[in-house]
């Protein structure tokens, strides 16, 4: 695991330190709704980036577009490696706004899919499994079912099932929506701190200013439907980030600054 | 039903509740049945019918003690019957509830079809297939194309019912198609397979009564539809209602079995097999 992240060092090029880039993407269904775009966006290796805009600009189709889940109506999707590599899929995690798990197994199996899926030996797989769930804390909770867990365990066992094929890129798609304050709170202390310590590229989509503002190091503001980039505001802030910055002033300056960039893309829309 | 969230204050009070309840879901059945047999005696005593019209309770279970050998022989018979028809439409329905959710074509050229055999009266087609096939297949043939329809429906429609997201996932791991059929598709169907079971247990009985009785005439049968027809020539009553009987019982028996697996397979997740306590 840790081979590839050593030799990227010396051999990046002009370019390699990009790891997400999109040109000129754009999506149309095919009901004829324009989802989103066109979209210019480059993602750095190990950043931080928030998508922030209202529901329905197209922030999940924009994500959806880089996992390869639905293919771009035109434009391209470009995914990079550390070792300069170009590749597609494979070293991309995916953290659903619902938790996903498969209610018909255990928080372990759960975890364990995406190496199962690619026919790994349970025997070689055990110990990464154990090791996510060990990131997420919930280790003692291997053998629960997924009914049996709360709202944010479940999406813990989510975030395990993501890290647990070591990806370079996460993919967040308003991976805590649903929790109440208190959990969504720890949960964004502890994914800061993965990110921290895992040293991944995070792209993460959420619909809330103060979210965005505590977590990014930069934030991409969408424009509603089709979504397109309206403003890109970069937070400068200590990566090691905690309850006191959640309440200091330049964390409200922040908010205020995201807030009054994000008010023209709710401009036209009626009652929100 | 271990939660790992603290069980509501009152759960004991709850708890006490929910276990009266059952016994009373238990109780009352049981009483309307003491009172229909006490009932059933009463109006042959007070009326003094004769047994060849309407035999007594007690007539009936002496019938049954007493020819229980032939009876319980003809038992085996029917059950077994309905154990082929009954594993022939299991395995046929998924089988082809799996090929159909494959290949659309499939499914589109084939499925008015099942509906067809399905909506045709099994009683009509019994002494067609008497006439072209053995008597012994026959029979496990209409019990099979009673019960395989609700397994073929159910499947399809649990195969079409997986989660969206999860889907999702299984493509951004490049799951193949056996994969995602293996770990997602049967998984996810599984609940509604199991229904679809459910009721084809009792079907595959139907089924297998109606060829015993349509072949039944034809005399070579020794099913319990062919003793109570046998028995109606003969006016022995008393045995018609001890095969009746023994009908019932195995009808209800198979559905408790069935049931019962289904509750075991899916008490760990699905909400049909939970308690309505939490």
């Amino acid at each position: 695991m840790g081979g590839p992240a050593a030799l990227s060092e010396k051999g990046s090029s002009a370019r390699a330190g990009v790891s997400v880039s999109l040109r000129g993407v754009t999506k149309v269904y095919d009901s004829g709704v324009a989802a989103l775009g066109p979209l210019d966006l480059e993602v750095r290796n190990g950043e931080f980036v928030s998508l922030l805009g209202p529901s329905g600009c197209g922030k999940s189709t924009a994500l959806r577009l880089i996992a390869g889940l639905s293919a771009s109506t035109s434009g391209t999707v470009g995914i990079s490696s550390r070792d300069g590599q170009m590749r597609t899929g494979h070293s991309i995690g995916f953290v659903f706004q619902e938790p996903t798990l498969m209610p018909w197994t255990s928080a372990r199996e759960n975890v364990r899919l995406p190496l199962k899926l690619a026919k790994m030996p349970p025997a070689e797989s055990e110990a990464r499994v154990h090791q996510a769930l060990t990131h997420v804390g919930l280790s003692d909770f291997a053998d629960a079912y997924p009914r049996e867990l709360s709202g944010g365990m479940k999406m813990r066992v989510s975030l395990a099932r993501a890290l647990v094929t070591d990806p370079e890129i996460l993919l967040m798609d308003e991976p805590f929506a649903a929790l109440d304050e208190i959990t969504r709170f720890r949960l964004n202390n502890d994914l800061l701190s993965l990110w921290r310590n895992l040293h991944k590229t995070i792209i993460f989509v959420t619909h809330s200013v103060f979210e965005s503002v505590y977590l990014s190091e930069r934030i991409i503001v969408m424009t509603s439907r089709p979504g397109r980039l309206s403003a890109e505001i970069r937070i400068d802030a200590p990566a090691a980030r905690g309850e006191d910055f959640r309440t200091s002033a330049a964390y409200a300056d922040y908010c205020r600054k995201v807030s009054n960039a994000l008010a023209p893309s709710y401009a036209g829309q009626p009652g929100s | 039903m271990s939660s790992l969230q603290n069980p509501p204050l009152s759960s004991d009070a709850a708890g006490a509740e929910t276990r009266g309840l059952r016994l009373v879901r238990i109780l009352l059945p049981v009483v309307v049945l003491a009172v229909g047999i006490v009932l059933w005696e009463l109006v042959v005593r007070l009326n003094d019918i004769p047994p060849y019209v309407l035999p007594g309770p007690g007539a009936v279970f002496t019938t049954l003690i007493h020819d229980w050998p032939e009876l319980s022989r003809s038992l085996l018979t029917t059950l077994l019957t309905t154990l082929e028809g009954f594993v022939a439409a299991s395995i046929g329905g998924v089988a082809l509830a799996l090929l159909f959710n494959q290949s659309k074509w499939l499914e589109y050229s084939l499925f008015p079809y099942a509906v067809i055999l399905q909506v045709t009266p099994v009683i009509a087609i019994a002494p067609l297939l008497l006439i072209y096939l053995p008597q012994q297949t026959a029979v496990v043939v209409c019990a099979w194309i009673v019960g395989f329809f609700p397994v073929l429906s159910n499947t399809t429609l649990g195969l079409n019912s997986v989660d969206r997201n999860l889907n999702g996932l299984f493509q951004l791991y490049g799951a193949s198609r056996m994969q995602k059929l293996r770990y997602l598709k049967l998984p996810s169907a599984l609940p509604f397979i199991l229904g679809g079971l459910r009721i084809a247990g009792g079907l595959s009985l139907i089924g297998a009564v109606v060829a015993e009785i349509a072949a039944g005439s034809a005399g070579a049968g020794s099913g319990l539809a062919y003793r109570i027809a046998e028995s109606g020539y003969r006016l022995n009553i008393p045995r018609m209602f001890a095969a009746l009987l023994l009908l019932s019982v195995a009808g209800i028996v198979i559905y408790g079995l069935l049931a019962l697996a289904s509750h075991l397979i899916l008490r760990r997740w699905h909400e049909s097999a939970l308690g309505k306590e939490i």
